[in-house]
């Protein structure tokens, strides 16, 4: 074997975590090498947000298609060919995923593909096409793998008739009817897609609505919404078995003690995402993981010395926006920095059905159970001009304040870029502005933003427009 | 929680809608985004949704009628819930924002120096939350006696108020007119503007927490929620200095009994870095917001200190009273000059210049690795001995640690006296946002012209550093001669 090659920086993994802690630290004067099995980007940019983004689109496309007349728009003959959805959306990721392999050359990043192993805590291990390299890393490691869809016990994700994330972006075909186990951001996600292009959805959810970590209003809003467009919700379900068959599969589902079977082409296990850490040596080495997630200090340093975790197998949100905040952080902690540790309170959440959620802060119900005494603002999209304009007068936006303060404790949006909306939220919390603050900020006429400063003067008691 | 189910306005020129079908009934339980009615407007039928949770209480519009946009169509609440009076207004135009309870939390209109035990008269709040800015002024004790100032103007009561927001509100019943200038809304005080995030300034205001005594740690420094939450849990302690450190004590002309002249052995380590202390840190940061942003600039005024001098020894002579140290005479003649010279008792705020009407004097205490302005307030109306007994008892808790969080903040205007340590002058740093500081030396004996002859007199050279924004130096001058004339017709400190 050849003598290692030394960086400063070793990283496994080339999400949005890994690729943003590799350029953070090679733009604070650190050589840096990264590991990647796949393509540069990782899941977020090759097969997790990014495609189905591209997919979301479509759906959107579609559905306008067919809302046509309400606009006055005559449309003959047409046809919404999911095939082509998906090879869009393989061309969108394409085109991502080569961003990311520009910015490693710009910032003269060595990438390394194959997998890697972590050897000793400064040695990394990389087997590819072409055998074995080693690598020593001088200052860190850092782990940034990922994570990688769960299933229930006992049911095997063959990606055709029981498929996963992995198999939705992937597959041209389109199943007549999906049954879609879990109704978090994928599983909700996903539902939108397959039903825009006219696949007989139902949705089953275990706990009591759909995107459970949402508010209970969003939930109960989204659940009513998707309802309307002949998407089946049913909440409360337990999967007992999922049995693949010749025509189809069988889903076996307990619900209020009572049992019974549904059927379906196929199966999209949707019930949330497991750290990816095995083969990497973690064991070897003695780190602290917690319910399979590496355990990590505030700059993502595990419980080994020079060995730093990152993103989704860190645990706490898996959002690719968290792993880039974490990236940065141990990127600037590893060249020897104060880097303000990530504000996982702050942290938005998003889903990008129609319409699409979005959220930041804390739930109504979790702001009360916080003991704090609450102001509560909302604003339906009904009541905003740019909202009406455009057709989409789904939804509302709410916000949760401190009575007494006026902190913004938590903003919950359903409707139109909602997940655009969530940002001025954000900025506020990050500055700590209160009501008072964003009260006298202007906002735009007309825009959907009004919506954030009307349900901001309605926490105030001085809504305008409703 | 109430909500009122109100006719939506579906699209811009919809001006009634007519409520087709209720598909809830009074008595259903009702959850947010629930399909309660179905609404015919000008154009299509469309559902209605609840907004709120609770029970659909009441039904005001019933099945086919036409009612204006905005009217009262329902009313979803808690069972518990008192509706009666919204139900039976429900013709008329809907209340607007509820009425904000004036709470305990709104900042104390100030009442300072008023003779009687202040009865704060009730606030009214305007807005809904308390207007940031936290000045606050001490409820007057009933120990002070008031004396007439030598203009004899009335005093305008509740200067500083707690903000222009509420000013007009914050009126004392009994008082004159408010004085009060436009300071800029919602920030701390200009001058000595304290970074910190509104949230944090709420806070700071609702707990009485004073910003100017944190230390951020947001980025630049930025005081945030955090750190005034941990100032409340724990209230730094002012480092207790040990006794070896002198006071501001009463000026000396006698040579002190000289400590041995050590120097200190050559060390084997080149240099030390001594971590800053808070205090330290707190000053280092607090004196560029100073003396880079605020203008300087300074005159000296010679003060013939001799009947002075005199009438202490005379007064220090009388059985059982205070003791009276030559600051103390400082801060009184202070006190009487800064009543008729309002403008160098005053400091900017934002496009206004607020002239204060009291002399809350902060006094510069030394203490071991810093120093520490504790104010002693209502100079203008405290007699001379109040003024020593109040002022040694400040200097002495200063360094011991216990001053109450009240006495750090407020000062209109303060001393440094170095005159323990035999300095013929020196120049201070302004404080802000006040708007001078009087920087005072050693009593000197001292050749002197009198009458054309050569004798010899008690000198004390006094400089005044003033804001060249607030002030000019005519100004300071005219403030420093009266300065020096009370000290030199000491009676008049007696008055």
């Amino acid at each position: 074997m050849a003598a290692a090659q030394k960086f400063d920086v070793v990283g496994i993994g080339t999400g949005p975590g890994g690729y943003v802690a590799a350029i953070r630290g090679a733009q604070l004067g650190l050589s840096v090498a990264v590991v990647e099995d796949d393509r540069p980007g990782g899941v977020c940019l090759n097969w997790g947000c990014i495609p189905t983004k591209a997919l979301l689109r479509n759906a959107e496309v579609v559905s306008l298609f067919s809302r046509a007349e309400e606009f006055g728009i005559t449309v003959g003959e047409w046809k919404a060919d999911y095939a082509q959805a998906i090879q869009r959306s393989r061309r969108v990721a394409d085109r991502m995923a080569k961003g990311v392999e520009f910015l490693f050359r710009k910032n003269k990043i060595t990438l390394f593909p194959g997998r890697g192993t972590l050897k000793a805590r400064n040695v990394v291990e990389v087997t590819g096409k072409d055998g074995a390299q080693t690598l020593e890393a001088g200052r860190a490691v850092i782990l940034a793998t990922g994570s990688e869809p769960k299933s229930l016990p006992g049911v095997t994700i063959d990606e055709k008739t029981v498929i996963s994330s992995n198999g939705a972006v992937r597959n041209e075909g389109r199943p007549a009817s999906l049954v879609v186990i879990g109704a978090g951001a994928v599983g909700m996600e996903f539902a939108d897609v397959y039903a825009a292009y006219g696949t007989q959805v139902t949705v089953l959810e275990a706990l009591p609505r759909v995107l459970p970590i949402e508010d209970e209003e969003a939930s109960t809003q989204i659940a009513r919404l998707f309802g309307r467009r002949g998407i089946t919700i049913r909440t409360g379900v337990r999967v007992k078995s999922v049995t693949p068959g010749s025509a189809g599969v069988a889903v076996e589902v307990e619900a209020e003690g009572k049992v019974e079977t549904l059927r379906a082409d196929q199966v999209l296990m949707a019930v949330g995402r497991a750290a990816r850490t095995n083969g990497l040596g973690l064991e070897a080495l003695g780190i602290t993981m917690d319910r399979g997630f590496v355990t990590v200090g505030p700059t993502g340093e595990s419980s080994v010395k020079g060995v730093y975790a990152i993103g989704d197998m860190a645990g706490r949100q898996l959002l690719a926006h968290k792993a880039m905040a974490e990236g940065v952080v141990a990127a600037e902690a590893i060249a020897g920095q104060t880097p303000r540790p990530v504000d996982y309170g702050n942290v938005p959440s998003c889903t990008y059905c129609r319409p699409q959620v979005a959220s930041i802060g804390l739930t109504e119900a979790a702001a009360k159970g916080n003991g704090r005494e609450v102001s509560v603002g909302r604003f339906p999209f009904t009541a905003n001009g740019k909202a009406v304009a455009l057709g989409d007068t789904e939804g509302f936006l709410k916000v949760v304040a401190d009575k007494r303060t006026g902190e913004i404790l938590g903003v919950h949006i359903v409707g139109p870029e909602a997940t655009e909306l969530i940002h001025e939220f954000a900025v506020g919390r990050t500055l700590e502005a209160t009501l008072e603050e964003l009260m006298h900020t202007i906002h735009a006429h007309p825009t959907l933003s009004e919506a954030a400063l009307e349900a901001t003067l309605a926490a105030l008691g001085q809504a305008i427009h409703i | 929680m109430i909500t009122k189910v109100v006719m939506p306005k579906l699209s811009d020129a919809m001006e009634t809608g007519k409520v087709i079908k209720w598909l809830k009934k009074e008595g259903d339980v009702i959850k947010g985004g629930d399909v309660i009615a179905e609404v015919e407007t000008d154009k299509a039928n469309v559902e209605l949704e609840a907004f709120g949770s609770g029970v659909l209480r009441k039904v005001v519009v019933g099945e086919g009628a036409q009612v204006p946009v905005g009217e009262l169509i329902a009313v979803i609440a808690e069972p518990a819930d008192d509706i009666n009076t919204l139900v039976a207004g429900a013709s008329a135009a809907p209340a607007p924002g509820a009425a904000t309870s004036a709470s305990g939390s709104a900042p104390a209109p100030a009442s300072g120096g008023a003779a009687k035990p202040a009865a704060a008269p009730p606030a009214a709040i305007p807005g809904p939350l308390p207007a940031t800015e936290t000045y606050k002024s001490t409820p007057a004790t009933d120990k002070v006696v008031p004396l007439t100032p030598e203009s004899g103007a009335p005093r305008p009561q509740a200067v500083p108020s707690p903000s222009p927001a509420m000013a007009p509100a914050a009126t004392a019943p009994t008082g004159p007119r408010l004085v009060a200038s436009g300071a800029p809304s919602g920030g701390a005080a200009p001058g000595g503007r304290v970074k910190a995030s509104p949230l944090a300034k709420k806070v700071a205001a609702q707990s009485g927490v004073d910003l100017a005594r944190l230390q951020g740690s947001g980025p630049g420094g930025r005081i945030i929620r955090r750190d005034v939450e941990a100032a409340l849990a724990a209230p730094p302690a002012v480092p207790g200095a040990p006794a070896a450190v002198a006071a501001p004590p009463p000026a000396a002309t006698a040579a002190p009994a000289r400590a041995p002249f050590v120097i200190p052995a050559r060390t084997e380590a080149e240099y030390e870095d001594v971590p800053l202390t808070p205090m330290r840190a707190t000053i280092a940061k607090r004196m560029p917001t100073s003396k880079a942003p605020v203008p300087h600039f300074y005159v000296t005024s010679e003060v013939a200190m001799d009947r002075a001098w005199e009438l202490r020894a005379e007064l220090n002579a009388l059985d059982g009273n205070p003791k009276v140290s030559v600051n103390d005479l400082v801060i009184r003649a202070c006190a009487l000059a800064l009543l008729k010279h309002p403008g160098v008792n005053a400091s900017l705020q934002g496009s206004a210049i607020r002239q204060y009407h009291r002399a809350h004097i902060g006094l510069a205490v030394a203490l071991e690795g810093g120093l520490i302005t504790p104010v002693l307030r209502d100079c203008d109306v405290k007699p001379l001995v109040q003024i020593a007994v109040e002022a040694r008892d400040l200097a002495e808790r200063a360094r011991a640690g216990k001053l109450r969080a009240s006495e750090l903040s407020g000062a209109t205007f303060s001393i440094s006296n170095l005159g323990m340590f035999d300095v013929e002058e020196f120049s201070a740093i302004i404080n802000p946002p006040e708007g001078a500081i009087l920087a005072v030396g050693s009593v000197l004996e001292r050749p002197v012209v009198d009458h054309g002859a050569l004798a010899t007199g008690r000198r004390m050279k006094v400089t005044i550093s003033c804001d060249h924004r607030v002030m000019d130096g005519a100004m300071g001058a005219r403030f420093l001669q009266d300065v020096k004339r009370l000290l030199e017709e000491p009676l008049r400190l007696l008055l």
